[in-house]
């Protein structure tokens, strides 16, 4: 709980100089979704702390090694989540007892079963305080709901996989946690399922979860009791006796379609993608939008599937992780490429932060 | 209204080479010339500050703007990107040495997708006919700014414009799922995509409020969402803006999040009700009008937990609207704010500062006595849900009172900064607040800044001498400050 800043620029500064690469680590509970970053590693966990947060102004100001379970119960007391449900991956072998950290979320971009209803983890970041690729200690943002000073630096650092620069603080638009819930199961095929899905999307309903898997729809309505009382009968089927037990499990990936060593891909498509064609099982969630795929597909087909659907795919697990994972070489068409190096060196000139993810030295 | 006087580089290219070139691009009733022709393309919304460009571009196809780009790039001439020019910071103002290109003409809905729920467009069009277009669908866009009739979607996603509904529906960065960019030197850019994510940086949302100093937007796809069942809109008068500012942080505490949460003062009410009479009561200091929607049930159950919560805060009188007609009088003084302001001083200037909605007393509080400081009257409007002010102040330019308007408002953004907030919500820098950012930022954020800028335009074509001051401008402002001892942040580094 105490600030590091000052000795993290310090580092950075001084691996600037000497063009040392740095391996940014926060609880190492994604250490699984690609190669490892080359450099001496850097231990964000120790800079942590909830800074501000007031319940009435919707934000959460807290230091990157803060773990998402300390973040979640502080926000919990008022009734408050956050809105994304990233995944917190306690279990997968991380060392953190407390599972992933903000920093790691916000990093790695991901977001839960919500997310096509509460919005993803960048549509929440209202600002950052960061250390970029010389050490200087930078702020973008702030604590506002509403804020068009300057580029939207802090957005690009979501998902940048820890490339662009150090995030030392967030502040995070957090969201009351709904009165009540229920998730209901219908049983139909994957094909029925995706068009009820997009039909029902048309529609105001109290919808907060969408995911299908083995004949199972599930659907999680919430809001207040009287709003779901007054969809039941149309969204039909029955209950679902285990309460918010399969949102959790799908969240932190630890439901059962996640076990095992067979190759495992993430779809991002369209949500009225039909079902995928390929050959083992698949899991939908995001209302459609969210395609998880186990199986030995060829990694041709597999991309060639998320191609043709418009979307992309990322190899979650298995020996295809390293050419086609979260941290492989980025795919892009070439003036997009040359946007994005150009951008990765206007933050990190010298290519100090997880060199190898994305980029390397000179690339 | 004075001329803009710029403190840009000289870009030295061959002016009548540069034309010829153009020539060829474009058929001659897409580039205009004559004084005549550009006249009504010499400022946006702001239009205290006006300048002429060399030519107005009026291209119609992506080709065309494409040609056009790779042939500035060459000459090395700035261009000015403009939508519908209902910009209020003078982003759209044009450059003098540079080229003024119009996206009016991209004005095609391209496709309204009612399954997937998605509207592709050209980024001139307009704000509110997306709306139109997917209402038989029982679906709308979003995002909502005051200018909606008007202003276009290109011109939206470089200011990340808001509007009223922004708390619960967020901004346009939450709606916008896809945008085709051309860059500066003519090259065809997709960013986002239909899914819900693309591998690499989010350069969607680095798009979003850049204020065209990236690129040139002409076509994207945006979200469109389900008509809720119902909206009812709740009216809250009280006898002081303390308790009504104290009344919006109790409601979101309870766990309720209003479609929309606006606030008004004594003077604003006044010039309101003046002008379109929407019933407001007159001897209020402060209203506020709350909007919830969702299904029946919710709705129900909602507003009579806010009237509850209002009465306990204070509130003289809590009026629920009891049908589509009385909900739309309660927003018309609110959505005719500026106009009623307008009609009672010759002059106004809107500003749009943002702070934590604790603040909101005291802000209010130091905006009276900095009014009576300069002089002049000052309305105040509030977005309360997500803490975005737009103090009107009231002058009049022909008696010489804008540099004292600019003063007055310059102060007021100092006092957001200070308490925590921004320079600006939704209106973006443009020219307005270039030097206030050097408020908002020090000199280590701003050089981040121009090197975010480069990596997409390394020779400064687009939109030159906007959104982001140089660390000279900035020394020469910081120093103008300090002459005057109001220097707002000692410790802060000067340049």
């Amino acid at each position: 709980m105490s600030d590091h800043a000052a000795l993290l620029a310090q580092r950075v500064a001084d691996a600037y100089r000497q063009h040392t690469p740095l391996a940014l680590r926060g609880a190492g509970t994604k250490d699984f979704l690609g190669i490892p970053c080359r450099g001496t590693e850097v231990s964000l966990a120790p800079h942590a702390g909830v800074l501000d947060y007031e319940p009435t102004e919707l934000v959460i100001t807290a230091r990157c090694g803060t773990a998402l379970a300390t973040l979640e119960s502080t926000l919990d007391h008022a009734h408050q989540m956050l809105p994304f449900e990233p995944p917190r991956f306690t279990r997968a072998g991380c060392t953190g007892a407390l599972g992933g950290t903000l920093g790691g979320a916000l990093a790695s971009g991901l977001s839960g079963p919500r997310r096509p209803y509460g919005g993803a983890v960048r549509d929440h970041v209202l600002g950052l305080k960061m250390i970029n690729g010389q050490g200087h200690i930078l702020n973008f943002g702030g604590q506002v709901m509403k804020n068009v000073a300057g580029y939207d630096i802090s957005r690009l650092h979501v998902g940048a996989l820890g490339t662009l620069g150090i995030i030392l603080e967030a502040s995070i638009k957090v969201l009351p946690k709904p009165s009540a819930g229920e998730t209901r199961l219908i049983e139909m095929d994957a094909a029925r399922a995706i068009r009820t899905l997009n039909a029902w999307a048309a529609r105001p309903l109290p919808i907060t979860g969408a995911a299908y898997w083995q004949g199972l729809l599930h659907i999680r309505l919430e809001g207040t009791p009287a709003a779901i009382d007054s969809v039941r009968d149309d969204i039909g089927g029955d209950i679902d006796g285990r309460g918010d037990a399969f949102w959790s499990a799908l969240r932190d990936q630890t439901h059962p379609f996640f076990d095992g060593d067979i190759p495992l891909w993430r779809l991002s498509v369209p949500d009225t993608t039909p079902p995928l064609d390929l050959p083992g099982e698949q899991l939908i969630d995001w209302g459609g939008a969210q395609r998880w795929y186990r199986g030995a597909a060829d990694p041709a087909a597999v991309l060639a599937a998320a191609r043709t659907a418009r979307g992309h795919a990322q190899c979650w697990r298995g020996d295809a992780v390293a050419e086609f994972g979260l941290t492989a070489r980025l795919d892009l068409p070439a003036p997009l490429r040359a946007i994005e190096q150009r951008l990765k060196r206007a933050l990190d000139p010298a290519c100090i932060f997880n060199r190898g993810v994305w980029f390397d030295a000179g690339s | 209204m004075t001329a803009f006087t710029e403190t840009l580089p000289e870009y030295a290219y061959d002016k009548p080479a540069l034309l010829a070139a153009l020539a060829e691009v474009l058929p001659d009733h897409a580039l205009l010339l004559s004084t005549e022709q550009k006249r009504p393309y010499d400022c946006d919304g702001l239009s205290a500050y006006h300048a002429l460009p060399v030519a107005v571009l009026l291209p119609e196809t992506v080709d065309q703007v494409q040609r056009i780009m790779t042939v500035c790039h060459a000459f090395g001439a700035p261009v000015v990107a403009r939508g519908a020019g209902t910009g209020l910071s003078g982003g759209a103002l044009p450059c003098t040495q540079g080229v003024l290109l119009s996206l009016a003409k991209f004005n095609r809905i391209v496709a309204i997708d009612p399954a997937a729920r998605t509207a592709r467009v050209q980024s001139g069009v307009s704000n509110l006919r997306i709306s139109q277009a997917a209402a038989p669908y029982g679906l709308y866009y979003a995002p909502d700014p005051s200018s909606q009739i008007a202003c276009t979607l290109g011109g939206n996603v470089a200011e990340n414009a808001g509007g009223v509904h922004c708390l619960k529906y967020g901004l346009t960065v939450h709606n916008v799922l896809e945008v085709q960019v051309i860059t500066v030197d003519g090259e065809r850019l997709t960013l986002g995509g239909p899914a819900p994510d693309s591998p690499g940086y989010d350069l969607l949302a680095l798009i979003h409020g850049s204020e065209g100093m990236l690129g040139i937007i002409v076509e994207l796809t945006v979200k469109l969402l389900p008509k809720p069942q119902v909206a009812k809109a709740l009216l809250a008068a009280f006898d002081d803006v303390a308790k009504a500012g104290e009344a919006v942080g109790a409601v979101i505490a309870d766990g309720i999040i209003p479609a929309g949460l606006e606030m008004m003062d004594a003077l604003a009410i006044q010039a309101a009700e003046a002008f379109v009479q929407a019933g407001y009561p007159l001897d209020a200091e402060a209203i506020l009008i709350c909007e919830l929607d969702g299904t029946l049930a919710d709705v129900a159950h909602q507003a009579e937990r806010v009237t509850a919560i209002l009465q306990n805060h204070g509130a003289t009188e809590v009026r629920i609207s009891a049908d589509e007609a009385q909900r739309l009088a309660f927003w018309s003084g609110r959505k005719n704010a500026f106009p009623a302001v307008g009609r009672i001083s010759p002059d106004y200037y809107c500003m749009d500062g943002t702070i934590p909605r604790k603040a909101l007393p005291e802000v209010l509080t130091r905006i009276a006595a900095l009014s009576r400081e300069h002089g002049l009257r000052c309305a105040n409007v509030f977005h309360a849900g997500d803490g975005n002010l737009h103090p009107l102040i009231l002058y009049d330019a022909n008696a010489g009172e804008l540099a004292a308007a600019e003063r007055f408002g310059a102060a007021i953004l100092r006092l957001c900064v200070d308490m925590g907030g921004a320079i600006t919500g939704e209106h973006g820098v443009g020219m307005e607040k270039i030097n206030d950012m050097c408020v908002q930022f020090n000199a280590a954020e701003l050089r981040q800044l121009h090197a975010v800028k480069a990596a997409f335009d390394p020779h400064g074509l687009l939109n030159p001498g906007k959104a982001v001051p140089t660390l000279h401008r900035c020394a020469e402002f910081g120093a103008m400050h300090v002459h005057h001892g109001r220097l707002p942040h000692p410790d802060l580094p000067r340049f």
